[in-house]
């Protein structure tokens, strides 16, 4: 709740300026009824003309105050409100920005964009009213008692064992339909829940002929909420009557009473009108004051969902005095241990000690989960090492400013994408100042060229969002071209060519060695042929390391990479390698 | 256009209001009468107070001893009318939950068995998170409406008839006044509801592109930390969300300022009526005296005030509407046609050798043909032979996929489709079950043409393990038992042992009960894929088609599983779709497929005799088709 109030920033004047000019109208609407008394009793009743034009100008003027008072107030919530909301998205957003992958890791796509949309509109909503209303009720309360009082003391303390006895009924109304709602909504949820994986598993619903099955299933669960929301509701639904039944009881007891004392001199005809306009004032205020409470107790858990966001720390910082210069593209892994969850047990690489000279062209293969992302997401610090120590250019990463160092280290990530922009914005990814030349150059290392030339825009075709428009091989191209924009010290490619023919895979690596001779190069993939002419080839089992060799040594040494090699040369082969 | 589109709302409008009275006759029409007694009792309490100076209290001034009986009396008879009121409005409060809660309910219900019943293209050609917004976004804006707004409504219309009835008894000039100026804040009202809407749509159009971008962005999010983006991304995402903020602010201002105008307005009202009453009072004019005029400003207030009231709703009921337009046409989509009517059923064999139908599983299926000529119904043993016949395809008749496909699958045969990503293997699979229907050609399964087999039978026949594996919210065991309702635990048991999954379904903290949620996220995609083998196992189907069901299974655990899925596969007509040679070696046939056609089929043996493709693949040596292709 804090963390999301402190978003207010530059709109908390446009706040206070709602909550000052609301407070002006409402005084302003609190004297108009004295001002329609007194027409009624200088005026009025006294068929005096002049009266009631002079007290009619005053009203009008009154009016006329009050107006622009609302109107200031309505201006002031509206830019508030909306400048609250802008906030809120814009610091979750940079505050997403910021995390590290860990953190991308708890939170899901759908779940931050629901977050940063529908969850700070809710806000949104209920912060605007709550800074017109939340000021307007009360004071209105405050006021038109005051003015009872002022009117007669006796009277008002009928209004005020009223107040005290509809406050009582509905604080209690309150307190039961709230825990209420807290279950209508988690069912609410969970409803929802279910029909997002009806709409994501229909195949499987339809293959096993489940439609009757999950029919009757979702019907349950609204038949559940049906109930829940009928107690809850039915209970609200005595809130107005209850309201009215009060009012009644002033009423009439003002009639009575009031009659007495007017008849006893000590109150005016035109005082019981306009004790008649605050008793409904006064309820009526009541009545907002536990609108209110729903309204906040209804977006406390969009509240809660964003303030989840904001808490969130980045589990990963720039050091204070960082290096900003990575010496040359030597990677060494002292005895390092890593996982994904901390004190989970369960190790992604266990004792990694590996060491890379600058410029060697490296290898790495094992089966899937053995590791091998994981190892090439610790040399660019998208994770931290839970221990040991991994050091690039001979200095911990760690101590590397971050920016710098995922400039010379550049990935190329299994699960790639592509922006929308043309093809020349998504290139300059890697290096934004890149001329058309550069571009082009980086495209035909990437044996990206030969498609590019064949689009009728060329390197300006817009590309869909995602890259949907360009064949998994074609995407994997451009994000490897993409990546030698950088000019790094040290490319790693994860799984990067995987989809692309084993003639252009080829061509790829042979570019790679006239075009950054000098760039150490780490080369994950899943088929020996991508691999085998490395200089050294780290075999990964289990995230430990099984052989670190030459393919020639390997062959004859290990046994995993000579099971890989055999099974892939004979009868392994995998179809999206067709030639 | 634009009339159009109105009509289009209204239409709406009139169709949402049916479809909550239609089941609700009674007690709406409760809802009514309660309410217009709720109003009149109202009425009749605001015209004592109006009455009670003029009537009762200036009498008794006038009077040496004031006798209050008659107040009393009046009193007693008005607390009667406060009574009626509050009970009606309670009355009417606690039915509309009811009608409002229960149409919602019947909304949904039916709006997800529609859902259900819909074609697999529609799932192709809505984005999921369209259909997910309407049932939150859309539905919950139709819970507003039917709570709040159509009995406020309601309510306002009848308080604004009953003080227009008493207005215009008491006195004609000052109502016509009255009137004159309400329509200048009906005038007001729509001008600015007209200015915040146009605002509103831009809103809702900003937020569009926001959403979109963010969608975009956090799909990507590990690029753009890869490539340092984050500012760059920060700085359009500012650019939108400036945009954003600036057409929500207008759209508020505009909607804000139309309360303080209406109110003031009416306190404008208020005065003119009180000097015009004035007037005519002195004057003597249309026979008004000081008690009317004071009771009439009082009705004015009680005029305005549910103007005001019910021009607020007015903006709810217009967004209320484009929701509702969003969720009837989810309802009105049209449900997957089944024309078929050969049935699955269960048999048993006769000692002639025919098949008769059997109340129970037997393990014998039967195709059940009613014959419509003469009213009999013949069985055929179900066999599992299927037959592709010249068949073509496309998902749009302007792009085909799949071409003159032919194929047969004697019963009990593994077949085996193999080829690169998008060369149509998963699409073959899908015209079986006619999650798609063919534009040209025939599949035959037993000889029977499938349009003529129904929908659910034929599905029910086929056991399909698929590429993207879904898991339900529910425990391991239920998760198992979606193949076969009334599974018994053993036989659930079972079959995770056949699929080799009961390993590590032990190893879960909660074994067999362990809870999955968010689609079985905790599972790794082996362990997801193992549980949904396990499911087409416990289903025990006479076809199986199983859609790289291992493809996520590593190499070893693959062996283990291999073994299981050949106990399986055993005396079933079996597809296999695989990209991995090493699972489909022993085949009884083997269709190599390339952009929509078969290009090579034939055992393992005869393919590598070809030496075409599949050589080429298996052996890692050049083909000599290919050689010459390049």
């Amino acid at each position: 709740m804090k963390s999301v109030l402190a978003q207010l920033k530059q709109y908390k004047k446009d706040t206070f300026l709602t909550i000052g000019f609301t407070a002006l109208e409402v005084v302003m609407e609190v004297l108009l009824p004295f001002m329609t008394a007194k027409i009624i009793d200088d005026g009025l009743a006294r068929s005096d003309m002049p009266a009631i034009l002079r007290c009619g100008a005053i009203m009008v003027a009154m009016a006329a105050v009050s107006l622009f008072a609302g109107a200031m107030a309505g201006r002031f919530a509206a830019s508030a409100s909306s400048g609250f909301a802008c906030n809120l998205r814009e610091s979750m957003y940079a505050r997403i920005q910021d995390f590290s992958f860990s953190n991308i890791d708890k939170f899901s796509t759908a779940g931050l964009v629901t977050r940063l949309t529908t969850d700070v509109t809710n806000v949104q909503n209920a912060f605007q009213m709550i800074i017109r209303i939340a000021v307007r009720a009360p004071l209105t309360l405050i006021t038109s008692m005051a003015m009872c009082f002022f009117i007669s003391r006796e009277l008002s303390l009928i209004f005020l064992a009223a107040l005290c006895f509809l406050g009582i009924m509905l604080a209690l109304i309150m307190r039961t339909t709230t825990a209420l709602f807290q279950q209508v909504f988690d069912r609410y949820d969970d409803l929802n829940a279910s029909v997002q994986e009806n709409v994501a598993a229909i195949r499987v619903v339809k293959a096993y002929v489940r439609e009757d099955y999950e029919n009757q299933k979702f019907q349950k669960a609204t038949g559940n909420l049906y109930r829940l929301f009928v107690k809850a509701e039915g209970i609200l639904a005595v809130n107005n009557p209850l309201m009215m039944l009060t009012v009644y009881a002033c009423i009439t007891a003002v009639s009575w009473l009031g009659a007495h004392f007017v008849v006893a001199g000590s109150m005016t005809t035109g005082n019981i009108t306009s004790l008649f306009s605050y008793i409904m004032s006064v309820m009526m205020s009541l009545m907002m004051l536990s609108m209110i409470f729903v309204m906040v107790s209804m977006s406390s858990a969009s509240i809660r969902r964003i303030s989840e966001v904001l808490a969130e720390q980045p589990e990963l910082h720039n050091p204070e005095t960082p290096v900003v210069e990575v010496k040359d593209g030597s990677i060494d892994f002292d005895h390092v241990n890593f996982s994904y969850r901390r004190g989970s047990g369960k190790s992604a690489l266990a004792d990694i000690d590996l060491h890379i000279r600058s410029g060697e062209t490296i290898g790495v293969i094992g089966g899937t989960g053995c590791g091998k992302s994981s190892l090439a997401n610790l040399i660019s610090r998208l994770y931290d090492a839970t221990e040991g120590t991994v050091r690039v250019g001979g200095r911990d990463v760690r101590e590397y400013d971050l920016e710098v160092l995922r400039n010379e280290v550049s990935v190329v990530l299994q699960k790639n994408i592509l922006f929308s922009g043309t093809i020349l914005d998504n290139l300059r990814w890697g290096n934004p100042a890149a001329s058309r030349e550069e571009c082009i150059r980086a495209c035909r290392a990437a044996c990206a060229d030969e498609f590019i030339e064949q689009f009728p825009k060329g390197y300006d075709t817009w590309i869909e969002r995602g890259g949907a428009n360009v064949s998994g091989g074609q995407k994997q191209r451009l994000c490897i071209a993409r990546a030698l924009l950088k000019k790094p010290k040290i490319l790693i490619l994860d799984d990067s060519t995987s989809a692309v023919d084993t003639a252009t895979d080829a061509n790829i690596r042979q570019a790679f060695r006239t075009f950054i001779p000098g760039t150490t190069k780490l080369i994950i993939a899943q088929r020996i042929s991508s691999v085998q002419d490395a200089d050294r080839i780290l075999v990964l089992e289990d995230g430990r390391i099984n052989g670190f060799d030459t393919h020639e040594n390997l062959l004859k040494t290990n046994a995993i990479y000579r099971d890989i090699y055999e099974s892939q040369t004979q009868g392994g082969g995998d179809f999206d390698q067709a030639c | 256009m634009k009339a159009n589109e109105k009509e289009g709302s209204f239409y709406v409008l009139k169709r949402l209001l049916t479809y909550m009275i239609k089941n609700y006759k009674f007690s709406f029409a409760a809802v009514v009468i309660c309410i217009i007694t709720g109003a009149f009792a109202t009425m009749r309490g605001m015209l004592f107070v109006q009455s009670l100076v003029d009537d009762y209290i200036l009498p008794l001034l006038d009077s040496p001893h004031p006798d209050y009986t008659p107040l009393a009396g009046a009193l007693a008879g008005i607390v009667g009318f406060y009574i009626l009121g509050v009970a009606a409005a309670y009355a009417y409060n606690r039915i509309m939950v009811n009608i409002s809660q229960g149409t919602m309910r019947k909304l949904r219900n039916q709006l997800f068995s529609n859902m259900e019943s819909l074609p697999i293209r529609y799932f192709d050609t809505h984005a999921h998170g369209d259909i997910m917004s309407i049932y939150t976004n859309d539905v919950d804006t139709l819970r507003q409406l039917f709570g709040q707004s159509i009995p406020q409504i309601i309510n306002s219309a009848a308080t604004l008839a009953a003080t227009f009835l008493s207005m215009v008894t008491l006195n004609l000039p000052l109502a016509v006044i009255t009137v004159l100026i309400s329509l200048v804040m009906l005038k007001v009202t729509a001008t600015f509801t007209g200015l915040s809407g146009q605002y509103f749509q831009k809103q809702q159009s900003d937020l569009g592109n926001l959403n979109g971008y963010i969608e975009e962005m956090m799909d990507g999010q590990k690029v753009i930390k890869v490539f340092c983006h984050e500012e760059a991304s920060i700085q359009e995402f500012r650019r939108l969300n400036q945009a954003l903020r600036d057409s929500s602010d207008k759209a508020n201002r505009y909607s804000n300022l139309l309360m303080p105008i209406n109110a003031n307005i009416g306190n404008l009202s208020y005065v003119i009526c009180a000097a015009a009453g004035a007037l005519l009072a002195l004057s003597g004019f249309s026979g008004a005296t000081i008690g009317t005029v004071i009771a009439f400003v009082g009705l004015n207030k009680n005029f305005n005030q549910p103007i005001t009231q019910i021009s607020q709703q007015l903006n709810f009921v217009v967004m209320a509407t484009a929701g509702a337009k969003r969720v009837f046409e989810l309802m009105d989509e049209a449900p997957e046609e089944d024309r078929g009517y050969v049935k699955l059923v269960c048999a048993r064999e006769e000692p002639d050798g025919t098949v008769a139908p059997a109340d129970r599983r037997t393990g014998i299926w039967a195709w059940q043909h009613p014959h419509q000529a003469d009213g009999t119904v013949t069985y055929q043993r179900m066999e599992g032979g299927i037959v592709f016949d010249g068949v073509d395809f496309g998902y749009t008749d302007e792009k085909m996929v799949l071409h003159d496909i032919r194929m047969y699958a004697e019963p009990g045969q593994k077949i085996a489709l193999v080829g690169s990503t998008g060369a149509g293997k998963t699409t073959i699979t899908n015209l079986i079950n006619r999650f798609y229907d063919i534009q040209d050609g025939k599949i035959r399964y037993d000889g029977i043409n499938i349009n003529k087999i129904c929908k659910p039978d034929l599905r029910r026949s086929l056991g399909m393990v698929l590429q993207d594996t879904h898991l339900f919210s529910g425990t391991v065991m239920d998760n198992i038992r979606y193949g076969k309702l009334d599974a018994s635990d053993e036989e659930c048991i079972a079959a995770a042992k056949l699929a080799n999954a009961d390993g590590f379904i032990r190893r879960l903290p909660g074994g067999y009960q362990t809870l999955l949620s968010g689609d079985g996220g905790s599972l790794s995609q082996g362990q997801r894929q193992l549980l949904s083998i396990a499911r087409a196992a416990v289903a025990d189907p006479p076809v199986l088609i199983l859609d790289e069901a291992t493809s996520s299974i590593d190499t070893r655990t693959e062996k283990l599983v291999q073994a299981g899925m050949d106990a399986l596969m055993k005396g079933r007509t079996t597809f296999v779709i695989a990209h991995r040679l090493s699972t489909i070696k022993n085949a009884d046939c083997i269709m190599v497929m390339e952009q929509g056609q078969i290009i090579e089929r034939g055992n393992h043996d005869q393919l590598i005799a070809e030496k075409g493709r599949y050589y080429q693949l298996y052996t890692g040596k050049p083909a000599e088709k290919c050689a010459a292709a390049q």
